[in-house]
């Protein structure tokens, strides 16, 4: 019904939390930069080979840039990062980006599906456990999630593996036929790695909510609603659920990023190509310019979500957006 | 965002009283000590040595001579998830450790100064959250190589600024409380305050903080050793055993289920512990709708 | 017929008993006052009437509202009723509306929903009503939210809630506890006047004597949840037939007995402020720009002799908080002078502060917040012994905070609880050991006793009078209460705005006030002597 349009302290807000955002994103790129440089080990002679002579290692070296100043060098990196040109890879002898968007394919679907199952999982349970308060549902509900919390993602992945792929046969043990192949088995092949990640996650998140709802619930405002005459559910829908959003969208942000690492692990169960299996088997070959761009870019996720997390605060507390 | 902490206020007889009438705290308490027993027996006794490879007795369910059945060299499944408690443990351990001896400070330090001191270190704690623990696994790996100590160090990192904003979020909402003007007008310098007033009362807080990261420390250490990053074989690590069970799910399922169990069982325990000393020292979260 | 009719209402919550036998009736058009101290059943009277009470709550007896018994309705038949026949008003304004909401909308969301009425025919009603309880539409567009508005603005909104409908019974909890006198007096007088042009009847919960009898017609006493005397207003205050009444009464009027200000018109004085001012920074409003800066204290002087008791009178937000603060050295002024026995404390180190932090001590307001729930009395009340030049040793200290205990009333082995042990009197007589335990000079107390239960006042009060006799210790009184200027101390000073506007004796003063801000405090200050004979005067 009745907005009130942004005023200045909007602006503000989106400004700080934005120049946050780009000045993390800065450091984070500088830390990532600095532990290249401590890496042991010469680039130049390792793409090289032990038989290349040292002339061939130093002119390969100008050539890369390597004997540039420090302040220089991380510049001409960073300018490249936001180019897109994270460099070549080592190994694959194809530039990083090329594998980064082939691999992103597998990762990016994979971490929403299992945010979006999470969630949706996650909200009406919670809702559901704090309006029955202390019953049989929500003992048992939150019984789960207690367990569920407790459960390793990639644990209870071999689990399910077991269940529906060995014994059950209805969807593959592992492996990723493509997008090419269609939607459908690409789908499917997801499903299993996107429920190992989300059902731990979701269980965490219903709990948040249950938690949050149930605190605000206790509030004097509340009491003030139901003296209107509202039915408890719809206090529930119209006062509580809002106020709770904030620190539920909190943790729904610090999910992403447990996401994200969580498909590093997952992939390598699964066997998806996505980027955590691309930046854990650069490791094992020392591919380092690889794992130097993945990680960038998950940290570069992480950043993005956390400020939209703080934006969408704003857009559910006023407080944040209006004058005194 | 703004804290509400409600201070208990009640003696310690009065605070064990009630710990032994909740369920969670019970149980969660009784596991916690089941687990580390174990762990502390491994030291001096495990059914089988864990080091020795029995190639006959390989693969084996579950019987009366190895309860949990044998792995692929035929070591003793039962005597691996108690030598691996040890490792869990203590990597975990160590990270809360690093995790509260760093952060603790700096978050109360920052709540005392405020202004720009304040800004900083929660800047440079923003930071550090937007490497995940397993990210920066993964970076000191690379740099260091896999080992058990990597694992603490990245699992200890990611735990600083989570109580760092713990401890800051408590202290700012115990430094506005009248009894610190009083303290303060008592001539008390602000290192004190923190010290004899400040610390005392967040320590719930940090307590219950210290629990959860205590077990995501041992989720995140089974991660690490899971994918070869965490303890080095032959040391045995519950997240090195279900590598190690993977690809034998269809002949030895049992290889993955005890392992996994152990995980599980100390987790939920060590979480039921955090919640039941929450629900203890918190009255407010007892507080009827 | 009665409106409402309890009749034989118990309630125990988990076992203890919070209501015995409690009979009470309103009828239409009429006040009925609803007196008790803290703990005595009277809030949850209300929640019992609205069936808001905790799940643990159990109720047994009679309460009829307009033919229905209540403790027989489902929760169907009791939403019908809340919002639309029964309206309810609570105590605390700042966190009672919801923050994420604007105020239109949950003005308006009753209406809806109890009429069925469209959201712009709500919304217009929501407009009127909030014309109606003084919030106009020029500045108070139906879009504010409750952030945007002040304690006394949000209690308006929360009334314009309750009586949106306009209800045939309307329960105000505490209405006007948390604001200023001034603001009650326009609260309680917004409520007298909705409930007369809506004919609506009123329950009024207080533990203000005054307050209620300037409102009620029929009063009813409670007592630890047993009603002690009921009846009509004027003649339950003047007969003052049942002994608890009598204390009550007494109590709310009590004036410590005191003899001749000590060592005054002596010529050093003890304090000296001068030209004081403190500014806060204004809220940024933009990235680049900052509201002006807010001046909490605008160039205050003010002068205090040995011994002297004065006090500082001004409605909530008048910088009177921020003045004691910079007087103890706790917050710096931006501009002046405060000088402690003739000595400058502003701009000074912590470390050479000791002597002037010795000599000057405080009392706050909260006796629940104001020590450390994690230590043991002989810790808290001997914190302050740490300014002393030489470190007493553990018997010195014990010995020390024992004499403290003794002289404020209490058993020195009380030393070795802890403080959650004590009651709210009694953690006021420990705030004020801990602040006599360096045998101050001067003892700044920020609103001492109005937490505080009324016959616990009055004890209160009596302590600190003796102790300005017996230890020739100079008060400075924070506080809006007029009633407690006049009981105890021989000056005033009355703050507005940040300013002082009007000082002098505080008899002058608050019966001939000539300032505006001072002529409205003393006009809104509830007065029992006033009020009775007001109540008496109008009945013939």
């Amino acid at each position: 019904m009745v907005r009130a349009d942004p005023s200045p302290p909007m602006t503000a807000y989106l400004l700080k939390r934005l120049a946050i955002a780009f000045a993390t994103l800065v450091l984070a790129s500088m830390v990532v930069f600095a532990v290249l440089e401590i890496l042991p080990g010469d680039p130049a002679r390792l793409m090289l080979g032990m038989n290349a002579s040292a002339d061939q290692v130093e002119l390969l070296r100008n050539q890369m840039g390597l004997n540039a100043p420090l302040a220089w060098r991380y510049l001409h990196w960073a300018g490249g990062l936001f180019s897109l040109d994270f460099g070549r890879s080592y190994t694959y002898s194809v530039p990083v980006i090329d594998l980064v968007r082939e691999r992103l394919a597998v990762s990016l679907p994979l971490a929403l599906v299992a945010l979006a199952l999470s969630t949706i999982i996650a909200i009406p349970v919670g809702l559901y456990s704090a309006s029955r308060r202390g019953r049989a549902g929500d003992t048992v509900a939150m019984g789960a999630a207690q367990l569920g919390v407790a459960v390793p993602n990639f644990w209870f992945a071999l689990m399910l593996i077991y269940v529906f792929a060995v014994w059950l046969r209805l969807v593959p043990a592992g492996g990723f036929p493509g997008w090419g192949a269609g939607a459908w088995p690409a789908l499917k092949s997801l499903l299993l790695p996107a429920v190992a990640l989300a059902l731990p996650q979701a269980a965490i998140l219903a709990r948040v909510t249950r938690s949050a709802l149930i605190e605000v619930l206790n509030e004097d405002y509340i009491r003030t609603a139901r003296a209107k005459g509202l039915p408890y559910r719809a206090v529930l829908w119209r006062h509580a659920l809002r106020n709770a959003m904030i620190p539920v969208l909190t943790i729904l942000g610090l999910q992403f990023a447990f996401l994200l690492a969580g498909t590093i692990i997952i992939e390598n169960v699964f066997y998806l190509p996505g980027l955590g299996r691309l930046v854990f088997q650069a490791i094992t070959q020392r591919d380092l310019i690889v794992v130097e761009s993945v990680v960038m870019l998950l940290v570069a996720a992480v950043i993005a979500v956390n400020l939209a997390v703080d934006l969408s605060y704003a857009v559910v507390d006023p407080r944040l957006r209006t004058r005194q | 965002m703004t804290l509400h902490i409600d201070i208990p206020e009640e003696t310690f007889v009065g605070i064990l009283a009630k710990a032994f009438r909740n369920t969670a705290f019970v149980t969660g308490f009784v596991i916690t000590v089941l687990i580390l027993a174990m762990a502390v027996i491994s030291y001096a006794w495990t059914p089988y040595d864990v080091t020795k490879l029995v190639i006959a007795d390989k693969t084996q369910g579950p019987s009366l001579a190895h309860w949990f059945g044998t792995d692929h060299f035929g070591r003793d499944i039962l005597s691996m998830v108690m030598v691996g408690a040890r490792n869990s443990i203590a990597v975990a351990l160590v990270a809360v450790g690093i995790g509260m001896g760093v952060g603790v400070p700096l978050g109360a330090f920052a709540a005392a100064r405020g202004g720009l001191v304040d800004e900083a270190l929660m800047r440079v704690n923003d930071l550090v959250f937007a490497f995940p623990a397993l990210l920066s696994a993964i970076m000191i790996t690379a740099i260091f190589g896999p080992g058990a100590v990597n694992a603490i160090i990245a699992i200890g990192i990611f735990n600083i600024p989570v109580f760092a904003r713990v401890a800051r979020a408590g202290a700012l909402a115990v430094w506005p409380r009248e009894f610190i003007l009083a303290a303060r007008a008592a001539g008390k310098s602000s290192a004190q305050i923190s010290i004899e007033h400040v610390l005392p009362n967040i320590a719930t807080l940090l307590v219950v903080q210290g629990t959860i990261q205590f077990a995501l420390g041992i989720l995140a250490e089974a991660g690490l050793s899971y994918l070869g990053l965490g303890a080095q074989p032959p040391m045995p690590s519950w997240g090195r055993m279900l590598f190690d069970a993977q690809t034998r799910m269809v002949v030895a399922p049992w290889m993955a289920i005890f392992p996994g169990m152990a995980i599980v069982v100390t987790v939920l325990g060590l979480n039921l512990l955090g919640d039941g000393i929450a629900d203890i020292l918190d009255p407010k979260s007892r507080r009827q709708r | 017929m009665n409106l409402l009719e309890v009749d034989t209402l118990s309630l125990t919550i988990g076992g203890t008993q919070i209501l015995k036998n409690m009979e009470l009736s309103v009828a239409p058009g009429e006040v009925m006052g609803l007196v008790g101290e803290s703990g005595s059943g009277k809030s949850m009277t209300a929640l019992a009437v609205m069936q808001l009470l905790p799940h643990a709550a159990r109720a047994t007896g009679r309460i009829t509202f307009n033919g229905v018994d209540i403790l027989a309705a489902t929760e169907d038949q009791m939403c019908a009723l809340r919002g639309d026949d029964i309206g309810m008003v609570f105590q605390e304004p700042m966190t009672a509306l919801n923050p994420v909401k604007t105020i239109g909308e949950q003005v308006a969301e009753g209406i809806r929903w109890h009429t069925r009425a469209s959201r712009a025919d709500a919304e217009e009603r929501a407009r009127k009503m909030l014309d109606r309880v003084g919030l106009p539409s020029a500045k108070f567009p139906l879009s504010r939210y409750p952030h945007q508005l002040s304690g006394g603005q949000r209690q308006r909104v929360v009334i314009a809630i309750a009586c949106a409908l306009k209800p045939k019974l309307l329960i105000a909890d505490e209405p006007t506890t948390a604001l200023d006198v001034v603001l009650q007096a326009q609260i309680l007088d917004l409520l007298r006047d909705l409930v007369a042009e809506n004919r609506m009847g009123l329950l009024l919960i207080s533990h203000d004597l005054a307050v209620v009898t300037e409102m009620a017609d029929r009063i009813t006493i409670l007592r630890r949840g047993e009603v002690m005397e009921a009846g009509d207003t004027a003649r339950t205050l003047s007969e003052q037939l049942h002994p608890y009444t009598r204390q009550l009464a007494q109590a709310s009027m009590h004036v410590p007995a005191r003899a001749r200000p000590h060592g005054a018109g002596s010529s050093l004085p003890l304090l000296d402020v001068e030209g004081v001012s403190r500014n806060y920074p204004g809220r940024r409003i933009s990235l680049f720009r900052r509201a002006p800066d807010v001046r909490a204290v605008d160039d205050v002087s003010l002068s205090m002799a040995p011994g002297q008791s004065v006090a500082l009178v001004g409605r909530s937000g008048c910088g009177k908080s921020t003045l004691a603060r910079m007087i103890l050295a706790l917050d710096r002024p931006n501009a002046g002078a405060i000088r402690f026995r003739g000595e400058a404390i502003v701009g000074k180190r912590e470390a050479a502060l000791k002597p002037a932090r010795r000599d000057m001590q405080v009392v706050f307001q909260d006796p629940y917040g104001s020590f450390d729930p994690r230590q043991k009395v002989e810790r808290l009340v001997a914190e302050p012994l740490h300014l002393l030049e030489r470190r007493p040793t553990r018997a010195e200290r014990r010995e020390m905070v024992a004499h403290a205990l003794h002289e404020v009333g209490l058993d020195q082995r009380d030393m070795d609880k802890y403080p959650h042990e004590f009651s709210g009197g009694q953690r006021q007589r420990l705030s004020i050991a801990r602040a006599i335990i360096t045998r101050p000079k001067l003892v700044v107390a920020d609103e001492p006793v109005s937490a505080l239960d009324v016959s616990i006042r009055a004890q209160i009060l009596d302590l600190f009078a003796g102790l300005n006799q017996k230890l020739g210790i100079a008060y400075l009184f924070i506080t809006h209460d007029l009633t407690v200027a006049r009981a105890i101390t021989d000056e005033v000073l009355i703050m507005h705005e940040g300013r002082i506007v009007e000082r002098g004796k505080t008899s002058e003063v608050l019966d001939h006030p000539r300032s505006e801000a001072a002529q409205a405090l003393v006009s809104a200050a509830p007065d029992l002597h006033r009020a009775i004979a007001r109540r008496m005067q109008e009945q013939g």
